[in-house]
């Protein structure tokens, strides 16, 4: 399917979101917070997208926002787009976990929560997975993190 | 007596630490096990032992330097991360290589896949308790590293791929030892067959082991060997063909079992899949530039760029969120080892512990690309 088919097929399931243009390798698509679980069920389920590989689970700094960015793939029709969640609470960032509907995303949830610091809703155990379990220094991957022993400033 | 073994005495669950310098876990994975007895309950991770974060170091190097970083995750295929980094780059800028360039990449890209291949061999096979394997595995390997000796300058970390081309030109005595190691090949590896493929030992230690169905393999996003073990189509050779992957006929190496003596044959079959692919090319190699010019100075333009490719263990990732800068404002390596990590409690529930230690050789971990 290309770009604009995807585009018209997810329209028509929801309306309301914001789209990339379509010349470019893949569909980029803002999903408001609060209907990423719901969206994402819909577009894994629906017969033509059949979106059900989540390849990436990326957590995103904006600057402002804080954010997560899927990367999903059919693994009927090998076609992939990408979806951008974003939140504006820096203090307690929190967006729903997808752990039952893709169980690919339960270890880079908590990737994207001990690096960004962003709460996931309904994950089971949002423990530490890289950093030790007593880190308390702050969420290294956050574009205002600084730290004495960084290498490259 | 007997009443008093069947009332007063109970087992329980208890935990054991298996890593993370355990020689099982290839590297310093740390699992902390759930045992009833031997039997596993749960598998639970803690990893990070070999974390540099990378992705951050990133965020402060030109594009030019993130190829040398790659090489640093999966060290068995370091020149499939560089080229994931080129690839991007080389989409990004519209730059447009030549077949020379494409084609070194590609026999680059299969020489590696083999030498990562029989390197896996070797230490499965001493996994599961043959010692043998493991010097064989490292014999083929070591020819394999005197090519990329000769042509790269190192063995391990190639960084021989550069944005637009390749960093210096092949050596004169690339094309007759890549014909070389594949006649030898093409000996030995129907030793491999002989000595621990058709051994029934072996075969009872891995069919029916760590079984994993298509939807659930889908569903944790395996990938790689591991996922085309199960039955899952996910070569990106074949799916989304990069350098020169369209030039070539070649089968992907799918096995429906899912359990771990399919992802055994899927990596047998696969090495000589890559045999076939390098011998269609080896005499192609059209004489033009080994580079094409490109500035000094790499920024990429606004926007979203994704560049994937197969490398050894699976389908390996490069997101980057460009703000027009030379320095990516978000670089995210998708590491195809962590993503077939995700699935591990679920293939070893149930099993013994000389099961899982056949689990994680057969979905063939490498820590560094894991814990990034």
């Amino acid at each position: 399917m290309t770009n604009l088919e995807i585009k018209n097929k997810i329209e028509a399931l929801q309306s309301g979101l914001t789209y990339s243009s379509e010349d470019t390798d893949f569909l980029c698509i803002e999903v408001p917070k609060d209907l990423i679980k719901e969206f994402l069920l819909e577009i894994r389920n629906n017969e033509d997208l059949s979106f059900d590989y989540l390849f990436a689970l990326s957590g995103i700094d904006f600057g402002e926002d804080l954010g997560v960015i899927y990367h999903l793939e059919s693994s009927k029709y090998k076609h992939l787009i990408q979806i951008t969640v974003k939140t504006s609470d820096r203090e307690n960032p929190t967006i729903d976990s997808i752990h039952e509907i893709y169980p690919a995303a339960y270890f880079n949830e908590m990737e994207a929560h001990e690096f960004f610091g962003i709460k996931f809703i309904g994950h089971p155990n949002l423990k530490n997975l890289f950093l030790p379990a007593d880190w308390d220094k702050g969420f290294p991957m956050r574009k205002d993190y600084t730290d004495t022993n960084m290498l490259i400033r | 007596m007997k009443e008093f073994l069947t009332d007063q005495l109970k087992t329980q669950e208890y935990f054991l630490n298996m890593g993370p310098q355990h020689p099982a876990t290839h590297g310093v994975l740390r699992l902390l096990l759930k045992l009833d007895g031997e039997i596993v309950r749960n598998v639970d991770m803690d990893l990070g032992y070999i974390h540099r974060s990378i992705e951050k170091m990133c965020e402060r190097a030109t594009y030019k330097q993130i190829i040398h970083l790659t090489d640093r995750l999966d060290y068995l295929s370091a020149h499939m991360n560089n080229e994931a980094v080129c690839l991007l780059a080389e989409k990004a800028l519209n730059i447009e290589v030549n077949d020379r360039i494409k084609i070194i990449r590609t026999i680059m890209d299969e020489l590696t896949r083999i030498s990562s291949h029989v390197l896996w061999w070797g230490v499965t096979g001493m996994d599961i308790g043959a010692i043998t394997t493991f010097m064989y595995g490292f014999r083929e390997r070591e020819l394999i590293n005197d090519i990329f000796e000769e042509t790269c300058g190192t063995r391990l970390t190639m960084n021989y791929n550069v944005i637009g081309g390749l960093r210096y030109d092949i050596h004169e005595n690339f094309v007759k030892r890549t014909k070389d190691i594949l006649t030898h090949l093409k000996k030995k590896l129907p030793e491999y067959d002989k000595l621990l493929t058709n051994n029934i030992i072996f075969q009872k230690r891995l069919i029916n082991i760590g079984v994993i169905s298509v939807e659930d393999a889908i569903a944790y996003g395996l990938n790689g060997p591991t996922a085309r073990g199960s039955g899952v189509s996910c070569d990106i050779r074949k799916t989304h063909p990069y350098s020169a992957y369209d030039m070539v006929d070649f089968e992907e190496a799918i096995f429906t079992e899912g359990d771990s003596f399919a992802r055994y044959k899927v990596r047998i079959k696969e090495m000589w899949e890559s045999i076939s692919i390098i011998e269609q090319l080896i005499d192609k190699i059209p004489n033009d530039e080994h580079k094409v010019k490109t500035k000094a100075v790499i920024k990429l333009p606004v926007g979203d760029f994704l560049q994937r490719v197969e490398a050894s263990r699976g389908d390996f990732g490069v997101y980057v969120k460009s703000n027009g800068q030379k320095f990516p404002e978000r670089l995210k390596f998708r590491s195809p080892g962590f993503a077939n990590l995700t699935a591990l409690n679920k293939m070893a529930y149930g099993l013994k512990i000389a099961d899982l230690v056949a689990i994680l050789s057969t979905i063939d971990v490498v820590v560094p690309d894991i814990d990034r």
